[in-house]
């Protein structure tokens, strides 16, 4: 510590003191939302039996872990949403790589990516259900339907904006388009694939829902539609509260 | 002295879809083996062209380029090639920005990394070599570029403005630098420049180009006496300003 300069000491104070501003901050508008929610259903401003409240939802998880039923919903949601999320991902480099390899490809496949990416997949889901069969494999095909498309067409387009300058220089030093892609393409677009899984992994859980709301006998998606039907709304709202705390978890926040 | 390279009446097209832009038109000229040979022109004129094909990025569409007397496809003579900016990649430390051609062309050793890192001290950079590239300066930069191309070992170097991207003082102070680095290796080295005092204060000819499309307006002898063997001890010799100026009125004249 004695190394370091006085003005270098609070630079890094203040460095200290906004992560710190930063993360109360996030942890108080959280309890502010929560406090006032509460207060509102007490104070009867908003209609508990309708809108809830963060007590009851809590009472109402305590409940189901008791039984351990939550944990089997949230562990078959996170698993669909994982695999799902894992096969946009590769799927969609491989493609985009493939797209920006070949111009003519890339020219011909255009306008059916944009329409795919376009379809209303929800409505789809339905159709898949009668293919596939009721089962794991259609929610996961349901999900990565969801997100795939508009990732390939995110990371063809970031691709294809790789400075010819750069290629220029690979091939001048003999480098084939395989060096391009392996020492251009790939490291200079990891913030944009980075970027592309933050959208992808909440596309893939929206899809995950999707297919669990029409055919799945576990998971977040059919247990929102059970309560739907028999419960009050604590269910739902424990539900995506969850949903989006895994979510949340799976990928490390933009600045650690 | 013997001609390292020697290009033949080479033409160039860019063709797009709005029409055709021709950026050389029959150029030819030889470069002597050990000779520091600048181009001159002005802006847009196909000089970064020209680069490209000696280096082989583009094909010619007619004329030859000889390298040792060979068809340039079919020699071995590595050829290097400085870029207008040194493009080193943030993603990658000094070191393994300055190993980039070597591990392309599989040559990436122990003993190629000892070399690289001797380089890297004697060009001022030992401290550095695991920092990135956003941590240099503009001059730092520019050297580290020389290194990842020197690192290939070319008979032949290639420069395309290398000190365009930096600060007056600066660019004085690399450009005797990095010079004298390709002096003192004995390189052939083909230098572009739109600045006329850099062109005769590092070399031993100057090739002076028409506006496009490109075309041979001249070839100019420089030499200095012995005591002037620095591009900055050459700005200070009594015949610089002759040269300058015939140079002047060569980039002028329109025929
Ligand atoms: N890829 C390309 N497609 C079409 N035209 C091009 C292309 N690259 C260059 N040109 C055109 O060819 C001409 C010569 O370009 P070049 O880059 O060789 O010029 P230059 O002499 O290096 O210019 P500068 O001094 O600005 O670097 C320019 O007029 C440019 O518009
Ligand atoms: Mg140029």
């Amino acid at each position: 510590m004695d190394g370091l300069s006085m003005s270098q000491q609070e630079f890094l104070a203040k460095e200290k003191l906004h992560k710190k501003q930063v993360s109360i901050c996030r942890v108080m508008i959280l309890v502010l939302l929560l406090a006032l929610w509460e207060l509102c259903a007490r104070l009867h401003i908003i209609d508990s039996f309708i809108f809830s409240s963060p007590v009851r939802i809590w009472n109402c998880f305590l409940e189901m872990a008791g039984d351990g039923s939550i944990f089997l919903h949230i562990g078959v949601t996170l698993f669909e949403t994982l695999v799902s999320f894992f096969l946009v991902i590769a799927a969609g480099v491989l493609a985009a790589i493939a797209l920006w390899g070949s111009r003519s490809l890339s020219e011909i496949l255009e306008p059916y990516l944009v329409m795919l990416n376009s379809l209303p997949k929800s409505a789809l889901a339905p159709l898949l259900i009668v293919w596939m069969g009721n089962n794991m494999r259609t929610i996961i095909v349901a999900a990565v339907s969801v997100a795939v498309f508009g990732s390939i067409l995110t990371l063809h387009t970031g691709f294809m904006q790789t400075d010819p300058d750069k290629i220029r220089l690979i091939q001048s030093l003999g480098g084939t388009k395989r060096d391009v892609l392996t020492k251009v393409l790939i490291p200079s677009s990891v913030p944009l694939i980075i970027s592309n899984m933050k959208v992808n992994v909440g596309l893939c859980l929206v899809g995950v829902i999707i297919g669990e709301f029409l055919s799945a006998k576990a998971g977040l998606g059919y247990l929102i539609i059970y309560a739907s039907q028999v419960f009050p709304c604590e269910y739902i709202l424990t539900e995506t509260h969850r949903a989006f705390k895994g979510s949340g978890s799976i990928l490390p926040p933009k600045h650690p | 002295m013997k001609t390292k390279l020697e290009v033949r009446n080479l033409c160039y097209s860019y063709h797009t879809l709005e029409g055709e832009t021709q950026a050389l038109l029959n150029i030819s000229f030889d470069v002597r083996d050990g000779e520091f040979f600048a181009v001159v022109g002005p802006s847009g004129c196909g000089k970064s062209t020209l680069l490209s094909l000696l280096c082989g990025i583009i094909g010619p569409e007619e004329g030859s380029i000889l390298v040792d007397g060979i068809p340039r496809q079919e020699s071995h003579a590595a050829i290097g090639y400085m870029l207008q900016r040194d493009h080193l990649f943030e993603w990658r430390s000094i070191l393994s920005n300055v190993a980039l051609g070597l591990e392309i062309q599989n040559r990436y050793d122990e003993e190629a990394k000892k070399e690289l890192l001797k380089m890297l001290d004697t060009y001022g950079l030992s401290r550095f070599q695991n920092a990135r590239p956003g941590q240099l300066s503009g001059g730092m930069r520019q050297r580290a570029a020389l290194i990842r191309t020197l690192a290939l070992k070319p008979d032949i170097l290639l420069l395309d403005e290398p000190f365009s991207a930096l600060d007056y003082q600066t660019r004085l102070e690399v450009c005797d630098d990095i010079s004298t680095i390709i002096r003192t290796q004995n390189k052939t080295a083909v230098l572009i420049t739109h600045d006329l005092s850099e062109a005769i204060s590092v070399a031993d000819r100057v090739l002076v180009l028409s506006s496009r499309p490109a075309r041979v307006k001249s070839i100019m002898e420089v030499s200095f006496g012995p005591e002037f063997d620095r591009p900055l001890a050459r700005r200070n010799a009594p015949e610089f300003s002759a040269y300058f100026n015939e140079l002047w009125k060569e980039l002028k004249t329109d025929e």
